[in-house]
């Protein structure tokens, strides 16, 4: 969906947050962000792995993890160059997989200050986990979801560079870190269930997850069940 | 150009476009009503997907390992109102305990 808009649309007809108060969040967020700090820095590390045994070389897995900055999505295309799978097949696959970032960015469309371009380059701190702790208090927060981010950020191209260059520095599901992050989206989740709505569409969402993870290609899923909350809202 | 780069090239550039979606071709306008209902379920709807697929989900298969046992702990700790971060360590000792256990 393509918007123009207008010479008048100025951000001074926006209240945008005073810098203090922005700057606090900014620091909230890092803060809310340094107990999950291991994961990026362990995964990070696991995808320079992965992609220097499929030949991807140490530049190629830097300049990804910089620019897609999606776990799953990394992990799928290096796993599918690794097993000789083509060009084709890793793109496709990694684009559906990320594809839950289309919903996940307009739910916080209207959180991002500033011009076009400055909000070209924030929305790329959006991952899960930053998108997810930015609506911990009810309303998504701009400050916390940057806070997030550029943690997150850091830690993951950083541990990529160290995965290419020393190994994997220690396999991040040993300490369960796997079973942490839907713990996460669980405890995130809860808050949101005060409504009968609220209730309905998590368990659409879950349910049609479920059934389509066995059918449907990785990623599927979850845009699925994004559509189904659209149009269950159209009756 | 070898096959490596150009996927990084197009992933990256198609990733960039649906991050930047909402905030840079949605931007700021206010919103319809109707639509801003829609967004107050979202958030719970895909809160619910990603907990789904990061608890059952494998390679195109549910997988009830040992981040099942993690997620059943998450959610007796959430019932007696722990804190997010006992939550998530709580599920993480219970998977890796587990682990060791097999």
């Amino acid at each position: 969906m393509i918007v123009t808009r207008g010479p008048d649309r100025g951000p001074s007809s926006f209240p945008v947050p005073s810098k203090p108060m922005e700057t606090s969040r900014f620091r909230d967020g890092v803060l809310a962000g340094l107990p999950l700090a291991l994961a990026p820095l362990l995964f990070g590390a696991a995808f320079g792995v992965l992609a220097i045994d499929a030949e991807m070389g140490w530049a190629a897995a830097v300049l990804m993890s910089a620019t897609t900055f999606a776990g799953s999505a990394q992990f799928a295309a290096a796993a599918i160059l690794d097993t000789g799978g083509g060009a084709l097949a890793a793109i496709v696959a990694a684009v559906l997989l990320n594809a839950r970032y289309a919903p996940l960015s307009i739910a916080v469309a209207s959180i991002f200050p500033g011009s076009v371009r400055r909000r070209l380059v924030e929305s790329q701190l959006i991952v899960d986990e930053s998108w997810a702790l930015a609506g911990r208090s009810g309303r998504f927060e701009y400050g916390i979801l940057a806070g997030v981010g550029v943690l997150f950020w850091l830690l993951w191209v950083g541990g990529t560079a160290l995965g290419t260059v020393v190994g994997d520095l220690l396999d991040p599901n040993a300490i369960g870190l796997d079973a942490a992050f839907p713990a996460l989206f669980l405890a995130l989740l809860v808050p949101y269930l005060r409504t009968r709505r609220a209730v309905a569409a998590a368990l659409t969402a879950a349910a049609i997850t479920v059934v389509l993870i066995p059918v449907a290609p990785a990623g599927v899923p979850i845009v699925a069940a994004s559509l189904a909350c659209l149009w269950g809202l159209r009756r | 150009m070898n096959v490596a780069w150009v996927v990084v090239l197009a992933v990256g550039a198609a990733t960039i476009l649906l991050k930047a979606a909402g905030p840079v071709f949605l931007g700021r306008r206010t919103l319809p009503p109707r639509v801003l209902a829609l967004v107050d379920v979202l958030a719970p709807a895909m809160l619910a997907a990603l907990v789904v697929t990061q608890a059952v989900g494998g390679d195109e298969e549910l997988v009830f390992d040992e981040r099942v046992a993690g997620i059943a702990v998450a959610g007796v700790a959430l019932a007696l109102r722990a804190p997010l971060l006992v939550v998530m360590v709580a599920a993480a000792t219970a998977a890796a305990l587990l682990r060791l256990a097999l």
